[in-house]
């Protein structure tokens, strides 16, 4: 008994100590932001391996997902006599829901354990300190250009996502079923708002985009430097990220579309 | 870095289509482009019941969309819905003797109001008034007058 509360009280406090950690990580990511944007290059090579390299599951992923909301609304909506709002169905999913989060789900898959898997090998491989030993802050060269580069890709990779599937859908639905093309346009542009379903859509990928790649970044910055440290935490970079990304999406959804 | 080039092409080229696809929701997904804010102005109708109208609820004349419902409101001395209408400021020769109605659109009930434009010279300004309404109709008080009815003839 006494052994277990012992344990408890144990990994409780390591788990304050890592959030505390990572809050710290964070803070120093966000100090660097500066000497990256005075190097832009860093970004830019960045940008192409969390963003570019990201962008083809995304895109087939957004194409397959709108394709299925476009069968299954359209089976359901047909009950009723509705298929003209097929549309609004599909788009209003897309833009407030999936798109943010299935994207940064992929995201975290695609783009979060290859920067994890990176770091913990820096570091595992005594990369970081070597830099550390000729007076470069690996943070500031390392970390903060991947951790821009995740913010700035996220919102554009949902955005795509979303537009996709919203092509998808249209493709199953007016191609394939007969829905009516103005109609399922114009149904959908009386019923989604640019401020309150697209704004907030974007803010909620630029939300998913912060967390995700903070909790890689972090991970493979924490990684025990041995190779079974490095796939643990490549491992508990997209549990963690998977968890957090719909959380927070709970979260933003009652904040964001709670009054109505 | 070797391939900077054609790294730089496929970032720029990534960028375009994320900021494409952020357009393309923006102008053919969402109401955007069909009506804005920046031009309109407002008039107010008062109804004795405004159904289940909402804000943003569409506000057409002879069927075209030339508004929108921007605030409802109860007003406790006259016991009346206060309905504030946003419409479009290209559509500024709606005479003052408009007459406003709800009415239901389609079978899944959503409501509008409806604009019938009367014979007056005299055109609607900013924070106008509409003194003609017409309520909107709820189904359940219709149901009820048919059901008494019917059973008055019966007798």
């Amino acid at each position: 008994m006494i052994q277990f509360l012992q344990y408890l009280g144990k990994s409780t406090r390591t788990s304050f100590t890592k959030l505390g950690r990572a809050t710290y990580f964070l803070l120093q990511t966000l100090s660097g932001t500066l000497s990256v944007l005075l190097r832009p290059r860093l970004l830019l090579n960045q940008l192409y391996s969390v963003g570019v390299l990201s962008f083809l599951i995304i895109t087939i992923s957004g194409l397959f997902v709108g394709m299925v909301l476009g069968l299954q609304g359209y089976y359901t909506l047909s009950d009723f006599g509705a298929e003209e709002t097929l549309g609004v169905m599909v788009a209003a999913s897309l833009v407030r829901e999936l798109g943010p989060v299935v994207s940064a789900l992929l995201f975290a898959g695609r783009a979060g354990s290859a920067l994890t898997a990176e770091i913990g090998l820096m570091k595992a491989t005594e990369q970081l300190s070597g830099m550390e030993m000729m007076a470069v802050d690996p943070i500031k060269r390392i970390i903060t250009p991947r951790f821009l580069a995740g913010l700035l890709s996220m919102p554009l990779l949902a955005a795509l996502f979303s537009a996709v599937g919203i092509i998808g859908g249209q493709i199953i639905g007016s191609g394939l079923l007969g829905v009516d093309e103005g109609a399922y346009w114009a149904q959908m542009q009386a019923s989604i708002d640019f401020k309150d379903d697209i704004i907030n859509g974007v803010i909620k990928s630029i939300v998913f985009g912060f967390v995700a790649s903070w909790i890689a970044l972090f991970e493979g910055y924490d990684a025990i430097p041995t190779s079974e440290g490095v796939s643990r935490a490549t491992t508990r970079t997209v549990v963690n990220s998977a968890f957090s990304i719909l959380g927070l999406d709970f979260i933003l959804t009652a904040l964001m579309f709670g009054d109505h | 870095m070797q391939h900077t080039s054609t790294q730089d092409t496929f970032v720029g080229l990534f960028v375009a289509a994320g900021i494409v696809g952020l357009f393309f929701l923006a102008l053919q997904v969402s109401n955007l482009s069909s009506f804005t804010d920046g031009d309109s102005y407002t008039i107010t109708a008062r109804f004795e019941n405004s159904g289940g109208l909402k804000p943003k609820s569409p506000v057409s004349a002879a069927g075209v969309k030339i508004g929108k419902v921007s605030s409802i409101s109860f007003d406790p001395k006259t016991y009346e819905s206060v309905v504030q209408m946003s419409i479009d400021s290209k559509y500024n020769t709606l005479p003052d003797d408009t007459t406003a109605s709800v009415f239901t659109a389609g079978l899944l009930g959503e409501q509008y109001v409806n604009l019938e434009p009367g014979g007056s010279d005299v055109y609607l300004q900013n924070d106008g008034k509409i003194d003609i309404t017409n309520s909107a109709i709820i189904l359940e008080k219709a149901l009820g007058q048919f059901l008494f009815k019917s059973a008055e003839e019966k007798k």
